[in-house]
């Protein structure tokens, strides 16, 4: 009996360590692809429209803008608390003291805000572009006092015009001209590096663009797409009332989408599909893994159980074979077995639990480097997992025991 | 009519008959001896009889009913309300006392009554040993919690499949005293052996041989005690 609790509190604390993980995995690794920047761009209608017909590239200068004062209320959606990070993009060109035109785009670094809600946020490239490696400097602080006058510039341009951090740039937009402190040079891989990264507000100055943005990435925790999350996002008009329902207190990013675009006047938001799609499948992955992991574990478990109530029905025939003779009929005994089989599972069953827990909280810390929740529909999940391996294990045994014949054991002579 | 009759019973075992056409008639309340050397068919009987085994041929009447052609699920019933089983190598359950042993014989059969198995202890003259596991009980002491056993749910029948065999003379002679006792009683029993001594305190001794039964002997002077042990 002591064989069979350890064997099912094995197969249970694996179980409970692979359910617990895959039910906070999607968090998790949500969080890590964080860092891999943002799945969801906003732009104005008409710049989609353009964009669309024409296939142009976000980085060209548009004359449609969407506007500053509403970039608060992307944190007050539905799905406020999965919006991890966002910062708006104003880009316009600027001639450099060289003569050399470059886009200087006005973004947020460590922007702080106080939302209508009363909630406080800071947000930004600084963490909504982590991997970008700041060669030179260190990234602008949007917190001191001269934080209007500092820009952050890409390599290409650092090396083109010589700049480096610490240097007084003077740059000249179309409605005005600002000289920024270069607090650090940045390697971005990408085109970035060919642009100027200043406060919003500078922008805005040099392009007489006030109270504008010509985009918005948003960073948030999404549910991986299904088929109804992919209806939607090709028309959310064709769901039924109950589909709609689902789908709009679902965090797919479709539906984050368009709760965006309730509060972003004349705004397209669309789902950086790579990394939405990289998200979902991850997730998927992972998730198929614990799965098969928690399966295999279980068959185990099973297999274990059914050699050694096997052994322990084989170790009690005579027993068994006694109870049969003095009138027990098959379903007294088949029930005694089972119960104390049930019981044993249950002991097993709870230490295998808890001791789950903790390698789940192993796996977390080692994997995540945070401590892994616990779901309370892991218990549920675990209880009926464990009594079915324990009947399955538990068919031989009593197909054994049903077959043994009180003759064949009782007379031993 | 008769408690117990066997009509032309033959078990057959591949090529091998175990029984061949066996006619036994035992009334209610006698005490029967079945004798004869191993292959005879004793145990063969003794399963038939004890409704563990079927017949492949034949009838028996227990009661006046017809058990060869039950169902295992209704042998079961008769096993339990009609049948007292005593066996060779006792068959206590090693993790309950000798009383609770008596008990489980109640537990299937209807509701488990301490004080009555105490009682059935204490005709065996185990009364003092209830508490006790069947490890801390001698060989005597375990055949006759069996006895005790077989007795709890008042069996029209008792069926002993060697009782004595792995005894010592002085057991012998306590389950042999225990069985005359029973029979003054009025209760019908059935003591396979391959003791002599044992089979002549019976009132009736059937002998078998090569599954047919080779022969039958009255015991005229029955006393129910066996002759060569001095009773105290």
């Amino acid at each position: 009996m002591m064989m069979i609790a350890f064997t099912i509190a094995l197969g249970a604390s694996l179980a409970t360590a692979m359910l617990s993980v895959m039910m906070d995995v999607g968090d998790k690794i949500n969080q890590e692809l964080k860092a891999y920047g943002a799945n969801i761009t906003v732009v104005p209608k008409d710049t989609s429209v353009v964009s669309e017909l024409y296939d142009i590239g976000d980085e060209n200068i548009t004359d449609s803008y969407l506007k500053e004062d509403e970039l608060g209320k992307i944190k007050t959606i539905f799905w406020t608390f999965n919006i991890v990070d966002y910062a708006p993009f104003l880009r316009t060109r600027a001639a450099l003291e060289s003569g050399d035109e470059v886009t200087v785009c006005g973004t947020w670094f460590n922007h702080h805000m106080d939302l209508p809600t009363g909630e406080e946020l800071d947000a930004g490239v600084m963490s909504l572009r982590s991997w970008w490696d700041i060669t030179e400097g260190d990234w602008p602080d949007e917190q001191a006092a001269d934080s209007l006058e500092i820009a952050l510039v890409g390599s290409q341009v650092a090396e083109k015009e010589g700049i480096s951090a610490g240097d007084t740039l003077h740059v000249t937009g179309p409605a005005g001209e600002a000289s920024l402190t270069v607090a650090g040079v940045f390697d971005a891989g990408g085109d970035e590096d060919d642009q100027i990264y200043v406060p919003l507000d500078t922008a805005q100055a040099l392009g007489d663009l006030e109270g504008k943005v010509d985009s918005i990435e948003v960073s948030a925790l999404t549910t991986p797409d299904n088929e109804l999350a992919e209806k939607a996002a090709r028309d959310p008009g064709s769901l039924s009332v109950s589909q709609y329902e689902t789908w709009y207190c679902t965090a797919y990013a479709s539906s984050i989408c368009y709760q965006i675009e309730e509060v972003i006047t004349d705004s397209v938001a669309s789902p950086v599909r790579q990394v939405a799609d990289s998200e979902g499948q991850i997730l998927e992955k992972t998730q198929l893994l614990m799965i098969l992991i928690t399966f295999l574990s279980m068959i185990g478990a099973a297999l274990g159980i059914c050699n050694l109530v096997t052994a322990s029905v084989m170790e009690r025939s005579q027993e068994i074979g006694l109870m049969k003779a003095i009138g027990a009929h098959n379903g007294a005994i088949t029930g005694l077995v089972l119960s104390e089989i049930l019981c044993t599972a249950v002991i097993g069953g709870i230490g295998g639990f808890f001791a789950g827990i903790g390698f789940a909280q192993i796996i977390g810390r080692t994997v995540f480097g945070s401590a892994v929740a616990l779901r309370p529909m892991v218990i549920p999940l675990v209880a009926v997992l464990v009594v079915i391996v324990t009947l399955i294990g538990c068919v031989p045994a009593i197909r054994m025991l049903l077959n043994l014949r009180p003759t064949e054991v009782l007379h031993g002579r | 009519m008769s408690l117990l009759e066997l009509r032309n019973v033959s078990k057959i075992y591949g090529s091998l008959r175990a029984l061949d056409h066996v006619n036994i008639k035992v009334e209610k309340g006698e005490w029967l001896a079945i004798m004869g050397p191993s292959g005879s068919g004793k145990s063969t009987m003794m399963n038939i009889i004890g409704a563990l085994d079927k017949a492949t041929e034949g009838e028996i009447l227990l009661d006046g009913v017809d058990i060869a052609k039950k169902s295992a699920s209704a042998l079961t019933d008769i096993r339990r309300d009609k049948i007292g089983l005593i066996f060779q190598q006792f068959h206590l359950v090693s993790y309950l006392t000798a009383v609770e042993n008596v008990m489980l014989a109640q537990y299937y059969h209807s509701v488990p009554d301490e004080k009555e198995a105490l009682e059935a202890l204490d005709r065996v003259g185990l009364a003092d040993r209830a508490r006790h596991y069947p490890s801390q009980l001698s060989g005597g002491e375990q055949q006759r919690v069996c006895v005790a056993r077989a007795l709890i749910n008042y069996p029209e029948i008792i069926l002993a499949d060697e009782p004595t065999g792995n005894l010592d003379e002085a057991n012998e002679e306590i389950v042999v005293e225990l069985f005359r006792r029973l029979h003054e009683d009025g209760t019908t029993l059935v003591v396979v052996t391959h003791n002599p001594e044992v089979a002549e305190v019976a009132q009736r001794t059937i002998v078998l041989r090569n599954g047919r039964v080779d022969h039958e002997t009255i015991n005229p002077g029955f006393t129910g005690k066996i002759k060569h042990i001095t009773l105290q």
